[in-house]
Order: structure tokens, then sequence, then C-alpha cells
């Protein structure tokens, strides 16, 4: 069975972003790119359920400008067997839906028997993706998980999801869609060994064209800004002075 | 030794102080009433006070009922918390626990010559900086007095907190005058006891004067506008620009940007008659007459106060990259550190290495650390870091490096950080190293420049004279060839003292090496200079000394012999 893992190349986790001058974004330029953390994580189950035996090989899929190569290389590092680059430009905004779009292409090309996605990027926080692929492939999603158990033999999932009320368990029937949380896993690092091994992989290129998809879309980003600064708090002397803030600044009594 | 009664016993107590080892901790003393009588906590408080601080015997009486037998327990608290009393019949003693501090400001007698602050001086302070900058409250006092390993501890009775060069240049003025020895300390970081007190000298804390006057956007600043500081060290949360200065702070990019004698391009000094010394100038080259500044950068605060810095500011550069890595052997790491430096030539910023007890101490003590391979441990990680203009070019450069040095067996294992949460993980697993052995117990450090051959030698000494008693931990700046010897215990304890010292530095001697490669001589290693330095050298260094404090009020009893620069 094969695995497919979906990843987004991103403004790094740990970097301090700033709203570019015509609010039209976030600044970009010179700043530090890597993996989605929750695309690591989605990576390392898909290693994992491979190691186990339960799979025979990990394809690592992304959809973005040429420096995705790099995410790719270093999803090929940490152990995926292939790697497959959608090509488009770096100007083209990619929203959820088109994206989905895209991956339904892939999966029914490579005809894998899971698809993994982390459940959102940290730069848009759509949280959408991995729900509407299913959709579109009429498969069983299993959200938000924290836990993955494969079955073999059974062909199904069982997926520990972590939602508000707690934690659900579902049982899933193969293909299905799997997208990942926080607790699922501690992705391991790209050792030197796996880093040569991963230059001789190959990394297969496709462009929008090819896969026949629109990536016109109905939203549009209006604008960016940032959110209101924390103001420091005030330091009151008397119980009466509260009371007067509070009724005629807070406006609560 | 259980005292006897009398002059005696006053003597044998005298010798046994003398006797300690010059960093010994004293733990847990056990004091003993003569005849059996108890003593009451007041006047043996103040009898041990003056003990631990003042090295004089004030009151000989005291000193009779005196009696101290060493328990080795936690030393981590301070003199004035007494543990508990124990009245043990069978000998007669009356236990009172009281843990203190390092023996070094034992060691040193206070100088007769400085005068002890009175009220009329501190009226004269406060008038001078205001109410509010001549601090007597005991609880900042307790934290100026002590340094952050707590192992030494002065007896300040007032820190001054100024706020321009003016204002330093009439505290000085008037200390010099009325021969009041003084203090000063910046962010408290000192590794040897060079930023806290001995005595009773007055603390004067440069922390308020942290404005930043100018920046020359052709020359360079901080990392907002794309520019960074030309070091960075294990203290970098709360040192100051100040102390580094005058330490001559190494740390972890030295191999990249290179000492700070090269990267201060001026400073404004306030010397100890008050006079200031206005060197503050943003020129990259000025050859006109003796570079007087040189003078300051390293004088740890006995040749002047600084009071303003000119720093030359390197671009922050686009790519960093960042490995750990595993070796089986301390020749490997040799290797790896000749053959990176041809390899990536001009993009290597960094060259750290650390043992496998060094790793060990880090994953046990700290919190949210993981060990980059698993489950395996190697003897020796070696971390290598490169900066540079172009990310895919510095990665090419690395990855050939790094496949050339596996194929050659020079490293076992490695792993490249991906992304910044892994190089701030893996740059944790280094310089965390020091956080770990503080809450691991006691610690002796050692800062030792070495030639790189023989570097780890001394390491595998200490651990076959030291055996079972203590861990010995051996890490630093490879591509500096600086070692930070470490050796933890879980207790200080006299007896492993005097396996180290003077053995460590005897060795280091030998070798041709340095007894402190970065972090100073402060109190710790006052008069062990002559290890690294001829007399002849030494002797010029004090003349200098009093050519510019001739009262020898700043920052007495450390980095030069007091001997040579405390005037008799």
């Amino acid at each position: 069975m094969k695995i497919m893992v979906a990843i987004k190349r991103v403004v790094d986790y740990a970097v301090k972003v700033r709203v570019k001058a015509d609010k039209t974004g976030v600044e970009t330029n010179n700043v530090k790119m890597s993996m989605n953390p929750f695309c690591e994580i989605a990576l390392e189950e898909a290693l994992r359920i491979r190691e186990s035996g339960a799979a025979s090989e990990v394809v690592a899929v992304s959809i973005g400008p040429q420096q995705c190569t790099d995410t790719l290389r270093t999803a090929l590092a940490m152990g995926a067997d292939r790697a497959v680059h959608v090509s488009v430009d770096g100007g083209v905004p990619l929203y959820p839906l088109s994206v989905a779009k895209m991956l339904r292409v892939l999966v029914e090309e490579e005809k894998p028997g899971l698809l993994i996605l982390g459940k959102q990027a940290i730069d848009d926080d759509c949280n959408q993706t991995g729900q509407m692929v299913a959709g579109l492939l009429r498969w069983p999603q299993g959200t938000f998980a924290s836990k993955v158990v494969l079955d073999k033999e059974k062909q199904t999932v069982t997926v520990e999801r972590e939602v508000d009320g707690g934690l659900e368990t579902l049982c899933l029937d193969l293909p299905a869609v799997i997208t990942t949380d926080l607790r699922l896993n501690q992705p391991r690092y790209a050792t030197l060994p796996n880093i040569m091994k991963a230059k001789s992989k190959q990394i297969k290129k496709i462009t929008l064209g090819e896969l026949k998809v629109e990536t016109e879309s109905g939203i549009e980003v209006v604008q960016v800004s940032e959110p209101p600064r924390r103001k420091a708090g005030v330091i009151l002397s008397s119980v009466d002075e509260l009371l007067d803030k509070l009724r005629k600044e807070a406006h609560v009594i | 030794m259980r005292g006897r009664g009398g002059i005696a016993a006053s003597r044998k107590l005298q010798r046994w102080w003398r006797g300690c080892p010059s960093t010994a901790i004293s733990d847990d003393f056990f004091v003993s009433g003569r005849d059996g009588r108890r003593m009451s906590a007041a006047p043996l408080a103040s009898a041990l006070n003056n003990v631990v601080a003042g090295g004089e015997f004030s009151n000989r009486s005291q000193m009779f009922h005196l009696v101290a037998r060493y328990k080795g327990t936690n030393p981590l608290m301070k003199l004035r918390d007494y543990q508990s009393f124990r009245h043990d019949s069978s000998q007669r003693t009356l236990g009172l626990k009281l843990r203190s501090f390092g023996s070094a400001s034992i060691k040193v007698p206070r100088s007769t010559t400085f005068s002890k602050i009175n009220t009329e001086d501190i009226c004269h302070f406060r008038a001078i900086l205001g109410e509010k900058n001549a601090i007597q409250d005991e609880d900042r006092l307790s934290a100026a007095n002590s340094d952050w390993m707590k192992k030494y501890r002065g007896s300040s009775q007032l820190l001054l907190t100024p706020g321009s060069t003016e204002e330093v240049s009439q505290i000085l003025q008037y200390c010099d005058s009325r021969q009041i020895a003084v203090v000063p300390q910046g962010g408290n970081t000192s590794l040897v006891g060079g930023s806290v007190p001995v005595h009773d000298e007055v603390v004067i804390n440069i922390s308020r004067m942290n404005k930043i006057i100018s920046f020359d956007p052709v020359n360079l600043y901080d990392s907002q506008c794309g520019f960074i500081m030309p070091l960075d060290l294990g203290a970098k949360g709360s040192c100051q620009i100040g102390g580094n200065v005058s330490t001559n702070a190494g740390g972890l990019r030295f191999l990249r940007y290179g000492s700070l004698h090269g990267n201060i391009l001026g400073l404004e000094v306030v010397l100890a008659n008050g006079s200031v010394i206005d060197m503050l100038s943003t020129l990259r080259k000025d050859n006109t007459g003796y570079d007087l500044k040189q003078l300051f950068i390293g004088s740890e605060g006995t040749l002047g106060i600084i009071t303003k810095v000119s720093v030359l500011t390197p671009p922050l550069l686009a790519s960093t990259n960042l490995v750990f890595l595993g070796c089986r052997d301390y020749l490997s790491c040799q290797k790896l550190l000749m053959e990176g430096r041809k390899a990536l030539g001009e993009i290597i910023s960094a060259f750290e290495f650390m043992d496998c007890a060094s790793m060990e101490m880090v994953l046990n003590h700290l919190e949210g650390v993981r060990n980059p391979f698993s489950s395996s441990m190697y003897d020796f990680y070696v971390l290598i870091e490169t900066t540079g203009s172009d990310e895919s070019s510095d990665k090419l450069k690395l990855e050939t490096f790094l496949g050339k040095s596996m194929e050659k067996g020079l490293i076992d294992d490695g792993v490249i950080a991906q992304d910044m949460s892994q190089t701030l993980s893996f740059w944790r697993l280094r310089e965390g190293i020091t956080e770990a052995l503080v809450k691991a117990g006691a610690v002796y450090k050692y800062d030792l420049s070495i030639p790189i051959q023989k570097l780890y030698d001394i390491v595998e000494a200490m651990r076959t004279r030291l055996g079972h008693s203590a861990k010995v931990l051996g890490y630093g700046h490879l591509g500096d060839s600086n070692l930070h010897l470490n050796i933890s215990t879980a207790a200080y304890d006299d007896e492993v003292l005097s396996k180290i010292e003077p053995f460590v530095y005897e060795w280091t001697a030998a070798n041709r090496g340095s007894i402190s490669a970065e972090h100073g001589l402060g109190v710790m290693k006052a008069d062990k200079i002559y290890y690294s330095k001829t007399p002849e050298a030494v002797n010029l260094m004090a003349a200098v000394k009093r050519l510019l404090d001739p009262k020898g009020i700043l920052n007495p009893y450390k980095v030069l012999p007091s001997s040579l620069v405390l005037p008799n």
C-alpha cells in the first residue's frame, strides 16, 4: 500500500512575522521558510506506518514555486521514498479548494491507500484542505488525529481524534484521509546518512497545466493587518476608583 | 578538631582557616562550646560572619568557642539561614548548621587602606544621585553581593546606580578622595567572582546606562535593522555590554567575528580619580597615538569604569545552517575542525564540541531537550554553524563537506537542522550544559586555552585523578582551542578541590596554555596569573594599575596579586 503525504512550505514557525507595508500580506522576502510543523508530523506518521510493515512506499507531494523542492528534499531526507512537485508560480495564490482539487488529481494517479496531511498550515490556519479532498474523493476522513492505528488485514484505520469534548475514536475503511494534530508524534530529525541518500531520490515535477485544475477562487484577500497592541494595565489605588472606571470607561455597570 | 579552649584553640583555628584551599567552600559547621556551654545565636552568628567575611578575628574570646568540623552537604544556602540547633550530649556540642560561601573572600584580608563608609558618605552619594539611586535595601544589596553561581558573597553596605557619565565621574572622584573601594557591576554574570564585592566595597551598578546613542547604518547595529552584535555567549539573557567589554568576553561566534579587541571602535572611560577619558570614535581606522582603549578592554574593571561603547556590528546574513555530529574519538573532532576550516572557509561561524558526559548531564537535568540521535550516545559531539548570504550554495558546501567526512570515517552520525526550532534545540544542548551543571549540584569550573592536540588530555587526566568522587565534563569552543573543564560533585568538597588545584593550573602551564581563556581572573584566579604570565609582565601590569589607580580603589583584590597593587 502507498501512503501519500501532502506538504506545505511556510514561513518558519520560529520567525517573528511582520505585515507588509501595503497590508496585502505578510513579509516573506528574505524570511526563513520551512516545512509546516503539522506536515512534519504527518510525514513522521507515514514513515512509522511504513516501518511497521503496513505500507510499502511513502510519497511526499508539494504544490508551489520552485523553492518547494527544498522542502521536498527535507521530506526525502526524513525518509520519504519519492517526491512530487506541482510547480505553480509564486504570484498565484493557492486557496484550499484549488489545492484539494489538485490533490484529488494526484491521488487518482498515484492511487495511495492513505492520504495524510497536517490539520492546518501555520500561515493561513485554514484547516480546510484535508476535509475538502476527502469530500471530493468521497473518502472517509479522520481529522485532528492524535493516534492512528492501521489494521492491514481488515483494511481499516482506527483514528483517535482530539475534539473539544475530549477524544473521539473512529474506524475508517481504507482508502481514507487523515489530518494530523500536534500530539500524534514527535517528528524525527533528518540524519546525515539519510540526507546523503536523499540526493539520489527523484522529485517528479508536474506543471499546473498538466493537472487541468482551475486556480480561480471566489476568495479575495482584502487586507492583512496586525492585531491591536496590548495596552499596559493601570494600577488603581482604591475601590472607588475601580468603580468609577468600570462605570465610565468600561461601561459594564 | 575539638576545642581545648584558650589560645591554643584560636591558633589551631587560624592555621586551619589559612590552610583551607583558596576556593574551598565550607559547608556545615558544628560549633562546640567550651565546657559544653551553649552559645546563643546572635554573637555566634556575628563571630562566624566575621570569620567568613573578614578572615580576621575581631573578638578573640568568641574565637575560643569556635570549633569547626566538616560535614559535606548542599552548600547552596545563605550564611544567615540557620538550620537547626542540636544539642549532642555525647560530644557536648551545640550543633549549629551554617552554610557559607567560597572562602576566596576569606583568603585575602580586607585592606586597611580603604575607608569604611559612614553616614556622611551616604548623604553625599544621595546628593549626587538622588535618594532612589543610593540603595541600602537588604534584598537588593543581597542580590548585588552574590554572584550567579552562588559561589562568592561580599558584604557591601551600599549599592549605587548612576544614570550618566557625569554621575559616575562624581562618584569616583569622591571615592578616590575618601579612599573608598568600589566594584563596577553590570549584569553580574561573572564566573570568576569579578563582579561582586570581596569585602565591603561599594557596588556601582551601571545597568541604568542602557541607551543606544546613535546608529550608523553604513557601519551597522541591531537585528531588527538587519545587523547583529559580534558576540554571542551563554549569559546573553543577562549580561551587559560594559561588562562584556571590560572582560573581553569571547563566546560562540569568536571564531567568525574575532575578539572584542577588534570589534570595539571606541570607548568612554571614567578613571579612578573621576576624570573622563573620551575615546569614543566610530572610525574603523585611527592610528593616532597609542591605542589606549585596548588597555581597558579585558581589564575587568580594575583600570576604569566603561561608560560608553562604540561597537562594530556585522550584517545579519540570510542563511544559517547548523549541524550536530556524533564522533567516536577526539582525534576525529580535531580532523573535522581542520577539514571544516578548509572546506567551509569563510562561511563557518561556530565550531563547538562536547563530550559524552556533558550530553548526559544535559539530557538528565534539563527539561524539554531531546537526544538528536534517539537512543545512541557517542563519545564526542561537534556542533558546526555556517552563516552566509546564499542559502543554496552554503547548504551545498556543507553537505559536500559532511559527505566526505562521513566517508573518511570522521563522523559516525549527524543531523542537520531543518528549521529554526531544530536550530534552537541543538544550541540548547550545548548552551544548556552550564545550567544543567548548576542544577546537578556543586561545580568547579575551569576555562583553559590549550594547544588543540592536547586539549582533551587534561579531561582524561582529571578523570583518572578523581575517580568516582566526581564527574568530569569537557566541552567548549574547539575552534578557538578553548576548553571548559567542569567538575561536578554533589557538594563542594575540599578533598576534591585539593586534587584539582593546583594540578590543573600546573598542567596547563606545563603545556603552555592559559589558565583563563575568556572568563578572566576575577577573584578566583587573582593570584594565579603567574601560571600564564612572566613576573616581568605582571610587574608591568602592576605599574600600569598604579598609574591609573594609585589608591587601588577600583575592584580591589582581583585580577592582579594584591601585594603588587595595594598601597602599603
